[in-house]
């Protein structure tokens, strides 16, 4: 026990900002990239980059990367990659409008029925990759290629659309305001403010407990000040929100998905299972993890996840489009990467991709506000994506 | 007979080991020169001062080869003034012809242009010279080892060879084969080139070699006349050394059969027709640590990992018995439901997930150990991660520690760690001490006799005869795919193994 207290005593704040500055840094990387938009749109533009509309469009814009990226930590973590996603969007959202539209099913219909769509494409692709040992690149690849096409030939070139109003919540809807007072929406900000607590409670939890087993925590003056911005931030979307038209129903999709994930990958065993693999699969396989299983599970699960995002595309654009969903698969897999997560797989966090996920979204958005042309956007956003993974290259072999 | 290389004095010091110690060889003009002993007795190390490898100025000693003092800076000093060496792994490209791998970075061109008329005659006359009946065109990939071989020495041909290293050429090849080999060996003896072997088979280096030097040790022990080589003599020579390591004491109480494997057979995962074990027989007792002694590629490490979870090999046929009930063992979960344990003999590649802390690695072959339902207990994980530091004493600042930071020893008992918290009644160990400095060793063996003591089965695969005599209640000899015989601790001796090993060399029906 002695020389554990002394191992605790012993590392400082800048030893333990060393350690940990990736994560610590994406979140101070994202506040500023939102205080430097506010600044220069609120300067150049006359506009209020933190205006409840803008928030709520940010969440509606982004949403979709940040849940197909959640299944891209997986597969990247697992040594993979998936390049059929966007595709699959498109794919999926056709499935979801001839449903619909053409065929006058029920959302309740729907719904399951797309989802299980993205379920077989995720799962055939894996196949091929887990258990005929095909790269992900070229089996995907024509993924891409084979679902684009299937997209044209279902939609026979046209959109189809619109959606009913159900259909049509999928994306744009809000969370009811159960209290009945109107504006600000009582039940955002009661969600909000339970959200809040909970994190500081886990966070607290967590910390206890690391104490009782002697693990060094982290310095109280790191852990209060990360704390003090999430909560603080939380708490201000979430006003911002409840003041405009409450909580989108896919910030609570979000929401869920992203505590369910977190959850998957820190504290499960099949969760664990998959960073050993992608870290080293041959140890894997040797310490009796069915490595192709989890493989093939990982390619099964962002299938599904890309044909709800398929669903969010089309309801919030409000008719499926041969055009959906073409270049998504490089902002999710950007997101992923900026987001911390290796390229070599086994390593990588859903906090971060999440993070990474709105350093996308911010600068898009941003970006537009300013009147900065597409041309420049693309350059822009490909030099954060090297200059993250650089830094992380660096942070490496320091 | 003149004089072609003259070695004077080398030693060769890594880090913590002295790999060549005041080693002196002489090689004459137009001979075939053997060089003998037993695995990390210093053949290669020395092989690779000669080659350029190891560059001049990197070791103590001199070079004298054709009369003038060696200063190789690279291989490619070395090679440009005859001598080349063929590795035992060939350095050849599957997917290249034999015309491309034969002139690699040595192209027919000029100015960056092949010609390729050219180059191909030149691949025929060459062809010829080592009597391989191909067309250059060939890709090399599709040949068996064999043909492969032959082409690395037309490969050598092509340069000028003037002294030729075969680092154990025969190794990988079948009886016929190895015969067309040695007969090659002797044809360019008849041409004129100088020729270095290293080889465990006495019957092949009877049958082609001039001389034979034995290296013990990372010394020079003797070098003997064709008319003076005696079985008898060269294990003496090889093997004639004082139990350098101690072993920790141990009472013997083996009890009933655990494990037993009967008429086991592996084929090769890739080649065609190879078969890597032939039935193959043993068992190991309760509380009874067991040995697997043999030369590398004698298939030890081949039988382990098919009969854990058939990690290798392909058709395998053969039964296992714990506790006298027949068990499947035919993936990795299987093996480990039925109680076994493997240590791999690569810990870095096999063994772990080294960007990974020492807690997970722990916990990863029974993660259900730590989890209710699926979710893991961080508590209960890192708990048993402090019992395994403490118990194995892992050195090391805390268990988050990523074990890419471990050395060599410690890393060993991390994998250990995570074999026991899976509980197994029999574990094999494959090399468990290789690259471990001494104390750390003490300590494995330690380890490996209080799992005897808890009642559980040890086998000990090793290249290290000392430790498997100084650990084992028997000992199991292997050599190319066979057990050969069964040694009781009283029985065994450096010796008696070595002549097993060597004496049944080569004599497999072809």
């Amino acid at each position: 026990m002695a020389d554990q207290t002394a191992n605790a005593g012993g590392r400082g704040i800048g030893a333990h900002l060393g350690g940990h500055l990736r994560e610590n840094g994406m979140i101070l990387a994202l506040v500023a990239i939102v205080v430097f938009f506010t600044v220069i749109v609120r300067v150049t533009q006359g506009v209020d980059f933190l205006s409840a509309q803008n928030i709520t469009n940010l969440f509606l814009q982004n949403s979709y990367v940040i849940i197909m990226a959640l299944g891209m930590l997986l597969v990247i973590v697992a040594g993979h990659i998936d390049l059929s996603v966007g595709s699959v969007v498109g794919f999926t959202g056709a499935v979801a409008a001839v449903l619909t539209v053409n065929m006058g099913w029920p959302v309740y219909a729907v719904v399951p029925t797309v989802l299980l769509v993205g379920l077989c494409i995720g799962a055939a692709q894996g196949y091929w990759v887990a258990y005929w040992r095909i790269p992900s690149f070229i089996v995907t690849l024509a993924g891409m290629l084979v679902f684009r096409g299937l997209t044209l030939w279902l939609l026979a070139g046209q959109n189809v659309g619109p959606f009913p109003k159900s259909f049509q919540s999928l994306s744009t809807g809000f969370i009811p305001d159960a209290f009945g007072v109107g504006k600000p929406n009582m039940t955002a900000l009661v969600l909000i403010a339970l959200a809040a607590v909970a994190i500081l409670w886990m966070g607290l939890r967590a910390r206890a407990r690391d104490q009782q087993f002697g693990i060094a925590p982290e310095p109280m003056i790191v852990f209060t000040i990360r704390n003090f911005v999430v909560v603080a931030a939380l708490m201000f979307v979430g006003y911002k929100l409840a003041t405009f038209r409450g909580l989108p129903n896919v910030v609570v999709v979000l929401a869920v998905l992203t505590v369910l994930y977190a959850f998957f990958t820190e504290q499960t065993t099949t969760g664990r299972r998959i960073y050993a693999l992608g870290g080293n699969e041959k140890a894997a396989r040797l310490s009796g993890i069915n490595t192709d299983r989890l493989v093939f599970l990982t390619f099964a699960n962002m299938g599904v996840l890309a044909s709800l995002a398929g669903m969010i595309v089309a309801a919030r654009l409000n008719s499926s489009t041969p055009k959906a969903g073409v270049g998504f698969e490089l902002d999710v897999i950007a997101a992923v990467f900026i987001g911390g997560a290796s390229m070599t797989g086994g390593s990588g966090k859903i906090i971060g991709v999440v993070v990474g996920a709105l350093i996308m979204g911010v600068m898009n958005n941003g970006m537009s506000i300013m009147g900065i042309g597409i041309d420049y956007q693309q350059v822009i956003k490909g030099l954060v994506l090297l200059a993250a993974v650089i830094f992380d290259v660096y942070n490496k072999n320091k | 007979m003149p004089t072609l290389l003259e070695m004077r004095g080398i030693s060769k010091v890594f880090p913590g080991v002295r790999a060549l110690d005041h080693v002196d060889l002489t090689v004459e003009q137009g001979e075939i020169h053997a060089i003998c002993g037993e695995n990390g007795a210093g053949k290669s190390t020395l092989m690779k001062v000669l080659s350029g490898v190891y560059p001049f100025g990197s070791y103590e000693g001199e070079i004298h080869y054709d009369g003038a003092l060696l200063q190789n800076r690279g291989i490619r000093d070395s090679e440009a003034k005859g001598i080349i060496i063929i590795h035992q792994e060939l350095a050849l490209v599957p997917l290249l012809s034999i015309a491309e791998n034969l002139f690699l970075g040595n192209e027919v061109a000029s100015k960056g242009v092949i010609n390729w008329p050219l180059a191909f005659q030149k691949t025929e006359s060459l062809l010829k010279k080592v009597g391989l009946d191909e067309a250059p065109t060939a890709v090399v990939g599709k040949l068996g080892v064999g043909k492969q071989q032959l082409i690395e020495i037309a490969k050598a041909l092509a340069k000028d060879v003037r002294l030729l290293i075969l680092d154990e050429p025969t190794a990988a090849l079948q009886e016929n084969d190895s015969q067309k080999l040695l007969d090659l060996m002797l044809e360019l003896k008849a041409q004129g080139v100088t020729q270095i072997i290293i080889s465990h088979k006495l019957n092949e280096i009877g049958r082609v070699a001039d001389r034979i030097t034995i290296l013990r040790d990372g010394a020079t022990v003797s070098t003997l006349r064709k008319d003076e080589i005696s079985e008898e003599r060269i294990i003496r020579d090889m093997v004639g050394r004082d139990m350098a390591h101690r072993y920790p004491e141990r009472d013997h109480h083996p009890g009933e059969v655990l494990m037993e494997v009967t008429g086991w057979n592996v084929w090769h995962p890739e080649q065609q027709g190879r078969q890597m074990i032939r039935d193959a027989s043993f068992h190991v007792r309760k509380g009874e640590i067991v040995g697997i002694a043999g030369l590398m590629g004698a298939g030890r490490t081949e039988l382990a990992m098919s009969i854990f979870g058939h990690a290798y090999g392909r058709n395998i046929s053969g039964t296992v018995k714990m506790g006298g009930k027949v068990v499947d063992t035919s993936s990795v979960m299987k093996a480990i439901d039925a109680g076994l344990a493997y240590v791999t003999e690569d810990r870095k590649q096999l063994g772990l997930v080294l960007d990974e802390p020492i807690v997970r690695n722990i916990t990863l072959a029974n993660l259900a150990g730590v989890a209710t339902r699926g979710v893991l207990s961080r508590g209960r994980e890192q708990q048993v991660a402090e019992e395994y530091r403490r118990a194995m004493s892992i050195r090391t600042p805390s268990v988050f520690q990523k074990v890419v930071n471990l050395s060599g020893g410690n890393q060993q008992k991390v994998v250990l760690s995570k074999w026991l918290f899976a509980d197994p009644q029999v574990l094999i160990l494959d090399e468990p001490t290789r690259g471990i400095d001494v104390g750390a060793k003490f300590e494995i063996y330690t380890i490996m006799n209080e799992l005897a003591a808890q009642g559980r089965g040890v086998v000990m695969v090793s290249s290290e005869m000392p430790e498997l005599l100084g650990m084992c209640d028997r000992i199991y000899v292997m050599n190319e795919g066979r057990i050969l015989g069964e040694l009781s601790r009283a029985e065994a001796t450096q010796e008696r193994i070595m002549s097993l090993i060597l004496k049944n060399n080569g004599k497999k029906v072809a």
